[in-house]
């Protein structure tokens, strides 16, 4: 009881203005991002206290909010065509039905003929069907700390609808097959001035960043812990974001330029590593440091 | 002439059979076509990071294997490019290098290119003891020099690696820090002291 408090608490603070009550201050702050230079003591203790504080929020994850949120949005007649998404939106197992969609994706999709991840078939929808521009949600297309999209609440939804279901990426459809072994290059394709690759960091078993642990994406352990808890409620900085934001950063941090929002190349990227992830229980939004 | 062809015909041989390693030419070709037209320039990243260069595309055409006669001519190549001091002094002050092995900032498209660019050295090494959040991509570091020495041949060897890690490893995980233009002669020669001064806790 006293945990669901606290956690609505937070939840409350977290997404701030977005709800008719006064927000309130969350109960416990998040610990600040230890600085680079900070022994292991300390980001051990960092460590504890999240992993102490996800505990805690288990039962009432923030991600529950955009959740929420993102049912309206799914069910609300919206856009220049005033249609809504649970009326049109086939998300391949059939139009407005999401219950074990998320685990499914990537697939592909016959009408778009293109290998789609969740958040690229749901964008696709909202264009195709709704009638909104792609360049408008391209334009922000992820969450910051005053700003959600639509999109991520959509994502969050739908996501929350393949809790604790299998991972079913299928691979067996000869287009999505070709799709994941042109992420698996992807993955392995070194360039830019530091020479790295996706595999650089996550092509190993063991290794780590920093205090940082880095899953092995070619295996099934490693693309498990890489699909986990996306979309998730980061708590630098307090906002939603979703796989395809991940899989960016991971390039920005890989020195690469951006990858473009809802592309063929992170739809593929996640192909491979969801694909990898087969057959494991998918835990639904989650929370992230 | 026989002679040379044969010889051209031993240095290919090697080639081509290492070349099936990186699974599959096919997938790589529509993965670089996908590269190009799915990226977007922002910050300081832009597109000219995507292309690669010789040494990347015999790294990645080879699954990072490449035949062992290539690896030798290209680290030679590589050798070649490390630029020196012109006092010919390779070590610097080991707590300036602390400070550079610490940073992981630079060349992010988030990254102001006005800055300087860390040596991003802890997150893949254990170098200094007190530093306990050390990533483990690359080997242990620590008491570097003491095991080593620090002669002018290994003055110069790490000055070498840190500048150009491909001279030694063509495909080695460590980017090339002096070729890539991230640190500069007296940012490496810090580092340099860090490895290897007597003084520096590295090797205490």
């Amino acid at each position: 009881m006293k945990q669901h408090l606290i956690g609505a608490l937070c939840a409350l603070a977290f997404v701030g203005g977005s709800i008719a009550q006064t927000p309130k201050k969350p109960a416990a702050k998040p610990a600040p991002k230890p600085a680079q230079a900070a022994v292991a003591e300390e980001k051990d203790a960092a460590t504890l206290e999240f992993e102490k504080f996800r505990a805690e929020m288990e039962d009432s994850n923030p991600a529950e909010l955009f959740e929420m949120k993102g049912a309206e949005q799914w069910k609300a007649k919206r856009g220049p065509k005033n249609v809504s998404l649970a009326e049109s939106c086939d998300l391949g197992q059939g139009v407005g039905k999401i219950d074990g969609a998320y685990v499914k994706m990537p697939r592909y999709f016959a009408d778009a003929d293109a290998v789609m991840d969740a958040e690229r078939r749901i964008v696709w929808c909202m264009v195709e069907k709704q009638g909104f521009l792609f360049d408008d949600i391209a334009k922000r297309p992820f969450a910051n700390e005053t700003f959600t999209p639509d999109i991520t609440n959509l994502v969050t939804y739908v996501a929350a609808h393949s809790r604790n279901m299998k991972i079913d990426v299928p691979l067996k459809d000869p287009k999505v097959r070709d799709a994941y072994e042109i992420g698996k290059e992807i993955a392995a394709y070194r360039a830019g001035p530091y020479d790295f690759s996706c595999n650089t960091c996550h092509g190993s078993d063991g290794k780590r960043i920093r205090m940082q642990n880095l899953p092995n994406i070619a295996t099934p352990k490693g693309a498990l812990s890489g699909v986990q808890g996306w979309p998730g409620y980061r708590m630098t900085g307090g906002v939603m974001l979703t796989h395809q934001w991940r899989m960016g950063d991971c390039f920005r941090q890989q020195r690469f330029p951006q990858p473009k929002y809802a592309s063929d190349a992170v739809a593929y990227l996640l192909t491979y590593m969801i694909g990898n992830a087969n057959g494991q229980t998918y835990k639904g939004p989650g929370i992230k440091r | 002439m026989t002679k040379k062809i044969l010889l051209a015909a031993a240095m290919a041989t090697p080639f081509l059979m290492a070349l099936p390693a990186s699974a599959d030419g096919d997938h790589r070709a529509k993965a670089i076509a996908v590269i190009k037209k799915d990226f977007q320039p922002r910050g300081q990243a832009g597109l000219d990071r995507l292309a690669e260069d010789g040494l990347q595309a015999i790294c990645n055409r080879t699954g990072n294997k490449p035949p062992e006669y290539i690896a030798k001519r290209m680290q030679d190549d590589q050798l070649q490019t490390v630029k020196f001091p012109a006092d010919g002094k390779l070590m610097g002050d080991w707590k300036e290098g602390e400070k550079i092995a610490q940073s992981g900032r630079g060349f992010t498209w988030t990254d102001n290119p006005g800055l300087p660019v860390g040596g991003n050295c802890y997150n893949c090494h254990r170098i200094a003891p007190k530093e306990t959040s050390f990533g483990t991509v690359g080997p242990s570091l620590y008491q570097f020099g003491k095991i080593r020495g620090n002669t002018p041949d290994m003055q110069k060897y790490a000055y070498s690696k840190i500048w150009n890690a491909k001279a030694f490893n063509l495909c080695s995980e460590m980017p090339r820090f002096g070729h890539a233009g991230a640190l500069n002669e007296q940012q490496v020669k810090h580092l340099v002291a860090l490895l290897l001064d007597p003084e520096s806790p590295v090797n205490k």
